[in-house]
């Protein structure tokens, strides 16, 4: 299946960029405006911003044009070239990661055939910034922050690693457009009327990976990197202006990013689980990146609601969750896949 | 890293003269000093803590008070005696009236006066309220340090309730400046106790919603239990009170052990203690407190005596030489003026004794060997206002 018109390489390249900061900034900015200021300022029984705009929705273009006009302050004592550097690192990996994903049947920015491999592979080098931002800004609070933001991805990651390969086994691919394809045209033992998306065969790895998840981009009960009442805000306490608007940024579209491959893995991606829907038809290419966003809307959901539920955990207790309990569930997992699978 | 210049090494021992005594005493080759404060998120003020670190493990904690000292003593000695109550009301601005009670106590004591029952019993009722005003915000702030942000809303909407009351009796919010030598300013407003009622009935609603929200939840509990334990004998040693010492396990309540006149004695309540002695007890305690709070405020409702709002005083208020120490338990714990007279308008000398200062003082002995976010924690439960720690 091709798109009926023939663009030249540079004009794909071109709606490429184009579109990959649609994807990074779309949904971050969405998560900001739904979840950050609405959903959480009705759960906190207040009304969130209301001036900028109707119910505040210019409210995020306010807060950008607000960073745009601070100082961006490099600490006197601060390794100058890393302090600078950091943030844009961090932003590249979120990058970096959308990359992977497909929105719909022609709509990927790169179809790679070790696709989770390199997902999982990416999405940690955002740890590497937060180290060097935590390094680099010769703060000690800063420093914590970033040490234990490294412990944390570090503890975090096999998890998530495990999670995946769960479901790695059942569609028997690392693709992500060939997951999405054998999530829907699956079938649970027998039953295939809705695919089989693996939210409902990968329950304990689903629960597992958003675990994981939320620990990945450092949101309560996981959010000691930041911990605003013990490091006032960890790695990013010397970070001001753009620099701070980065972070900021980064921390939803990574959200957004994190939530997508959710939504790829365990969702069904693009397609719907209905078995009339013609998933090769051309229709999937503009309706496939509003499904997707739709399931990312839920998963992020999920996150922004355990962040403003839950207590924050002490890093030891954050350690021996992830060795003690998610790492051994999702051992047996793999091996409750493997044998279905063998057995099915 | 870039080279040091001169100007920074100038600006950075500069930085040590001006730290003083602590950065000297802490500033050494093992571990690493982490300065908590003055500007801290954890520290709600202005009050420095200076850690030494091995990584994340405390070595030794040194709380540095008195970036918050407005010198209230001394004001009160070039005030007159009704004007004192304005000053005291800001020591712990989250419980104001609290604060005016014990001062015009020891001034009535001086003069042998005795304010009419009712009088006291809505002295009562207000010092209550304003305890309930405290501590729920305290619940909402352990929580919100322990990382849980929505609880903390949830505590200033509530507050909300306790505060229009305060206000529709007394006119202010957060400081009433309503009580006086000899009685009250004013009588309660038409309506009032009807709405006090119904307002006590959120209150309690408040604690159900923060018992499953917050003490229920098994990371604030991971957190919390078991964390930063005092022993009854180390918190009699460092003069702990209130709540803080009835967590230790110490039966010791003031309002019930000292009766200084006000009306606790006329109902039924209860002092409850834990003992465990550790931040998720003195979380308990206090929760338990707005509730016996609320009990008592109820009672006191149903039983209020008709009557005169203010005793005969003279017009100017003289009060003659002597010296009277009252004590009462305030939200945080005991809270005492000792005032001398000279015969004069105002106070010749007024020392007095927040729970705070004491509460603060243990903080060295008990994040002995905890990590970073539990020094936070434990903070948060001992609780501390820094007006009150610094007066």
């Amino acid at each position: 299946m091709v798109l009926a018109l023939h663009l030249s390489y540079w004009q794909v390249s071109a709606l490429r960029s184009v579109g990959i900061l649609a994807a990074v900034l779309l949904p971050a900015g969405t998560f900001v405006y739904l979840f950050l200021f609405k959903m959480v300022s009705f759960m906190q029984s207040r009304l969130g911003p209301m001036e900028a705009g109707p119910f505040g929705s210019m409210q995020l273009l306010a807060e950008v044009g607000k960073f745009l006009q601070k100082e961006d302050i490099v600490p006197e004592r601060a390794d100058r070239k890393l302090f600078k550097f950091a943030p844009y690192l961090v932003v590249g990996t979120v990058l970096l990661v959308y990359l992977a994903v497909p929105f719909g049947p022609d709509m990927w920015f790169a179809n790679l055939n070790g696709g989770v491999f390199y997902l999982l592979a990416v999405s940690s080098i955002s740890a590497l910034g937060v180290l060097i931002a935590g390094w680099s800004s010769a703060n000690k609070y800063a420093l914590i922050g970033g040490l234990r933001a490294a412990g944390q991805l570090i503890a975090y990651e096999l998890p998530m690693v495990l999670a995946v390969i769960g479901v790695v086994i059942q569609a028997g691919t690392m693709n992500l457009a060939g997951i999405v394809a054998a999530q829907a045209g699956g079938s649970i033992f027998g039953f295939d009327g809705i695919g089989n998306p693996y939210a409902i065969t990968q329950i304990v790895g689903l629960c597992i990976f958003l675990v994981a998840v939320q620990a990945e981009l450092g949101q309560t009960p996981f959010d000691m990197p930041i911990a605003e009442s013990e490091l006032v805000t960890g790695y990013i306490t010397d970070y001001s202006g753009l620099r701070f608007m980065m972070f900021f940024i980064v921390e939803f579209a990574s959200a957004g990013a994190f939530a997508a491959v959710a939504a790829t893995l365990f969702l069904g991606g693009w397609t719907v689980p209905a078995a009339w829907a013609d998933l090769n038809s051309n229709w999937f290419n503009v309706i496939g990146p509003i499904i997707m966003l739709t399931k990312m809307l839920l998963i992020g959901g999920l996150i922004f609601f355990v962040r403003f539920t839950f207590p924050r955990f002490r890093e030891d207790q954050l350690q021996r969750l992830a060795w003690t309990v998610l790492i051994p569930i999702s051992l047996l997992n793999i091996l409750a896949t493997t044998v279905l699978k063998v057995a099915f | 890293m870039a080279a040091i210049t001169e100007r920074q090494k100038l600006a950075y021992a500069n930085a040590q003269a001006a730290d003083g005594r602590v950065n000297l005493e802490f500033e050494t080759d093992e571990g690493m000093t982490l300065n908590m404060g003055p500007q801290h998120p954890a520290t709600h003020g202005t009050l420095r803590i200076v850690l030494k670190l091995d990584g994340e493990q405390v070595i030794s904690c040194e709380p540095v008070m008195g970036y918050m000292h407005r010198g209230y003593e001394k004001l009160t000695e070039v005030r007159t005696y009704p004007q004192v109550t304005t000053l005291v009301n800001r020591i712990d601005w989250l419980g104001s009236f609290a604060n005016e009670v014990p001062f015009i106590l020891a001034a009535e004591k001086l003069m042998d006066i005795e304010a009419p029952p009712r009088a006291q019993w809505i002295r009562t009722l207000l010092f209550e309220m304003s305890r309930i005003a405290n501590i729920s915000l305290f619940v909402g702030d352990m929580a919100l340090h322990i990382g849980a942000m929505t609880a903390a809303f949830y505590a200033f909407r509530d507050r909300e309730y306790v505060l229009n009351q305060i206000e529709s009796a007394t006119g202010g919010r957060f400081h009433p400046n309503f009580d006086r030598i000899g009685g009250l300013k004013d009588d309660l407003p038409k309506g009032w106790i009807v709405d006090t009622k119904a307002s006590m009935e959120r209150i309690r609603d408040f604690c159900d919603e923060m018992e499953t929200l917050v003490e229920g939840n098994e990371i604030f509990q991971a957190r919390t239990r078991g964390v930063g334990v005092i022993p009854a004998d180390v918190a009699m040693a460092y003069g702990l009170s209130g709540a803080n010492l009835r967590a230790s396990g110490v039966d010791w309540d003031l309002r019930r052990d000292q009766p200084v006149g006000l009306a606790w004695n006329e109902v039924d309540w209860h002092v409850w203690t834990h003992p465990d002695g550790d931040s998720f007890s003195r979380f308990w305690v206090r929760l338990q407190e707005i509730r016996e709070s609320t009990k008592i405020i109820d009672q006191l409702l149903d039983g209020l005596p008709s009557g005169a709002i203010m005793a005969k005083v003279p017009r100017i208020i003289k009060v003659p030489e002597g010296e009277a120490w009252v004590a009462t338990e305030n939200p945080l714990g005991e809270m005492g003026y000792y005032v001398v007279s000279k015969g004069d308008l105002g106070p010749f000398r007024v020392k007095i004794r927040t729970a705070s200062f004491n509460n603060v003082a243990v903080v060295p002995w008990v994040t002995r060997g905890v990590y970073v976010p539990d020094v936070v924690t434990i903070l948060a439960s001992l609780y501390f206002i820094l007006g009150d720690i610094d007066r």
